[in-house]
């Protein structure tokens, strides 16, 4: 594509109004519970695991949100949700309007969306030359007219992630962790895709590689008007990235807000709590306080509100009712005490 | 007077294309009580010289020279037996992955007194006291419940802590810890950090500590050492290192950094990877993706020399 081709396509994706993605009161729920057999000897019911219980985002065209929490909060199976890997339990998901299902059952739309996982080392075919690699979507979706194409197409993707063209004839394990996640990058682009999920796309690269990639990332997103559903428990990261943030706490999200406000005015009282948790580069001697706790557990979550027994501002009401997301300033915030003004 | 010392050390892997050397000609003490950082990016050679220390390279990896002394004493050159029992007493070896060090089949609990009765003039009841003490030490809530729980009935963050348990509770003199942090929660990571930290503050208890997340080096580390390519390109106090690195690449290393308190539209990179082992350009390693590399740096290996308020493997430093 030329450069003016692709400005245009930029413009063009970034003026449509649509939500790329809207996602309505979704949940998604795991049975997890011991064979039957045993359950009866054990008296015991089903153990029903809530690893996404009930939330609501909208990406707009051309924008980054990101998504931070603890582990296991349900990061990664809204990004599976998300895409579709996941069918929901309950709720929608919206894909430029239409429903997810059925754009899935559509190979053209389906093409517009992508996933880049967190592992470079597991997600990439090692009995498979890195061409083969970056082209299978373009086969899949029959996207290149001839084998000639085709490789053109291959060599124009890893050049744009910085690989040189000739890396197409290695094999993955030729390559180190941060260029892997480059090949994912490449193949994930190869389909032309409008939108990407990356789950931890950095996580386990380090610190120099990781700016490599973030870089790249952003790089592609202005010139080719990508959307991102991002996923980090790095909250420098995902500052770096994001024009939304929401942040995840036991199946839910507890606040969504545009990227400064969140860490200029933090309100929710486990936002504020992870804040003071990251480790302190600047040196200035600051003593980290970490959140008190123990992360509980999403098969029998606690009453109410789910933070309320880590959370220093919690009362009767936060152990009964669960509170529900309202607006804070530019912010959603699902918390009493930021509701009731004592927050 | 320094707990450990290595010298010169020296790591080859024979393979059937020739011999790969890992680590050349690595130097560094560390102090009683005091924590050693130690980062770099992957495949720079930082779990090979924990590695080294412990005595537990993988074949056919081995020691080609050089030596590593604790307390004064040679242990590069013990046998297996006498190496096995300064590991659990003298040196304890905290993994990234957990699942590797406990066993599956027996209780955290009798892990944790086996090992103490093993190492300590205590019995089976001490022991287990002790061991109900570690667990909540590393924040296992509710430790006196889950002391008769099988590894697995434990979440991964659990896990990690059960193994940093394991690794501290015969009291070592020396912890040698890779990356024991990065799988866990910002949160439980704050609390396993302080509890390091203040053993070698009140025990005097040496730790030479890996890990990608310069946050936590900052927050620990008395010194670091930055290493590229099988070698230390720079070491000194953590201060220094992070602020104010003196070796082009640490510098690089530092500045790409995500900054928290801010958002830039380009992070700093280093553009390019690291050299493969098979493929070490002469001269500096990082001479072909130094930005200041000059014509003597292509030809002649820099070693550490004094620069600043650190020791950079730079020529750039040259007397
Ligand atoms: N069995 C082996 N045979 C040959 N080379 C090896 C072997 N194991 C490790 N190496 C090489 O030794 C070097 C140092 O590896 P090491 O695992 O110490 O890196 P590291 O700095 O700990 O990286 P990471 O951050 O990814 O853990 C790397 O170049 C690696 O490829
Ligand atoms: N396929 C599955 N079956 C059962 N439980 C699952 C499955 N996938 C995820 N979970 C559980 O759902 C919760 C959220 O998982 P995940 O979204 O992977 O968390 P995160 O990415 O934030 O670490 C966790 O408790 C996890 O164990
Ligand atoms: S609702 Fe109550 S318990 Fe929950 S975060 Fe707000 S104050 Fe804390
Ligand atoms: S020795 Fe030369 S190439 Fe190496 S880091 Fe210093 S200036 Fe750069
Ligand atoms: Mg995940
Ligand atoms: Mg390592």
């Amino acid at each position: 594509m030329s450069a003016a081709a692709e400005a245009r396509l930029a413009e063009a994706r970034r003026a449509d109004l649509t939500p790329m993605l809207e996602v309505e009161e979704v949940a998604r729920y795991f049975d997890v519970s011991r064979p039957l057999l045993q359950r009866l000897m054990a008296r015991e019911g089903r153990r029903i695991l809530r690893a996404v219980d009930g939330i609501s985002f909208a990406i707009p065209k051309g924008t980054t949100l990101s998504l931070v929490g603890e582990s296991g909060c349900g990061k990664s199976t809204v990004a599976r949700l998300a895409v579709g890997l996941y069918p929901t339990t309950r709720g929608r998901v919206l894909f430029d309007g239409q429903d997810l299902a059925r754009a899935r059952a559509d190979s053209a739309q389906r093409s517009r969306m992508q996933m880049i996982f967190q592992d470079p080392y597991a997600s990439l075919n090692p009995r498979w030359r890195v061409a083969d690699i970056i082209a299978e979507p373009i086969r899949a979706f029959g996207l290149a007219p001839s084998r000639v194409q085709e490789a053109a197409r291959v060599a124009e993707l890893l050049t744009q992630v910085g690989l040189s063209p000739l890396d197409g004839a290695k094999f993955p394990h030729e390559f180190s962790g941060g260029q892997r996640q480059r090949i994912s990058i490449a193949r994930a682009l190869s389909s032309n895709p409008e939108f990407l999920v990356c789950d931890e796309p950095t996580s386990a690269l380090d610190v120099s590689v990781q700016a490599q990639i973030l870089n790249l990332m952003k790089k592609l997103q202005a010139r080719l008007g990508l959307t991102f559903l991002f996923i980090s428990h790095n909250l420098a990261v995902v500052r770096q990235v994001s024009d939304r943030i929401g942040v995840m706490y036991l199946g839910k999200l507890v606040e969504l807000a545009p990227a400064e406000t969140l860490f200029t005015t933090p309100r929710h009282p486990y936002t504020r709590a992870l804040m003071e948790a990251i480790p302190d580069l600047g040196m200035t001697g600051r003593v980290r306080t970490p959140v008190g706790g123990e992360v509980p557990s999403p098969i029998s979550p606690p009453s109410g509100c789910a933070f309320h027994p880590r959370c220093p501002l919690a009362n009767d009401r936060c152990r009964a009712e669960a509170p529900v997301m309202r607006a804070a300033g530019d912010a959603q915030v699902a918390c009493h005490a930021v509701d009731e003004g004592r927050g | 007077m320094s707990l450990l010392d290595v010298k010169n050390l020296r790591v080859e892997f024979p393979t059937r294309r020739g011999t790969l050397v890992a680590l050349d000609d690595v130097s560094f003490s560390i102090a009683p009580g005091e924590i050693l950082g130690v980062v770099g990016e992957s495949g720079a050679g930082k779990s090979m010289t924990g590695a080294a220390i412990i005595g537990l390279l993988e074949p056919p990896g081995r020691i080609a020279g050089g030596e590593i002394r604790l307390d004064g004493k040679r242990i590069d050159n013990l046998p297996y037996e006498e190496m096995r029992r300064i590991r659990g007493r003298q040196i304890g070896a905290i993994f990234q992955d957990p699942l590797t060090t406990l066993n599956p089949l027996y209780t955290i609990g009798r892990q944790l007194a086996e090992t103490m009765t093993t190492h300590l003039p205590i019995g089976p009841g001490e022991a287990r006291e002790r061991a109900i003490g570690w667990l909540e030490l590393v924040g296992i809530p509710a430790a006196r419940e889950r002391i008769d729980s099988y590894p697995h009935e434990f979440s991964g963050g659990m896990r990690q802590r059960v193994v940093i348990a394991l690794a501290l509770c015969a009291e070592p003199r020396l912890i040698v810890a890779d990356e024991p942090t990065t799988a866990l929660d910002v949160s439980i990571q704050a609390q396993v950090i302080a509890l390091l930290k203040s053993l070698a503050r009140e025990k005097g208890t040496a730790m030479m500590l890996v890990t990608h997340d310069m946050g936590v080096i900052a927050e620990t580390a008395d010194r670091v050492a930055v290493m590229y390519a099988g070698r230390i390109v720079e070491i000194g106090p953590v201060r220094e290192v992070v602020k104010h690195a003196n070796h082009p690449y640490a510098q690089g290393l530092m500045g790409s950094i995500p900054p928290l308190d801010r958002r830039v539209d380009r992070l700093q990179q280093i553009d390019g990877a690291m050299p493969r082992l098979s493929a070490i350009p002469p001269g500096c390693a990082y001479n072909p993706r130094c930005p200041q590399a000059f014509d003597r740096c292509r030809v002649q290996r820099p070693e550490l020399m004094p620069a600043g308020a650190t020791d950079a493997a730079c020529w750039l430093h040259a007397p």
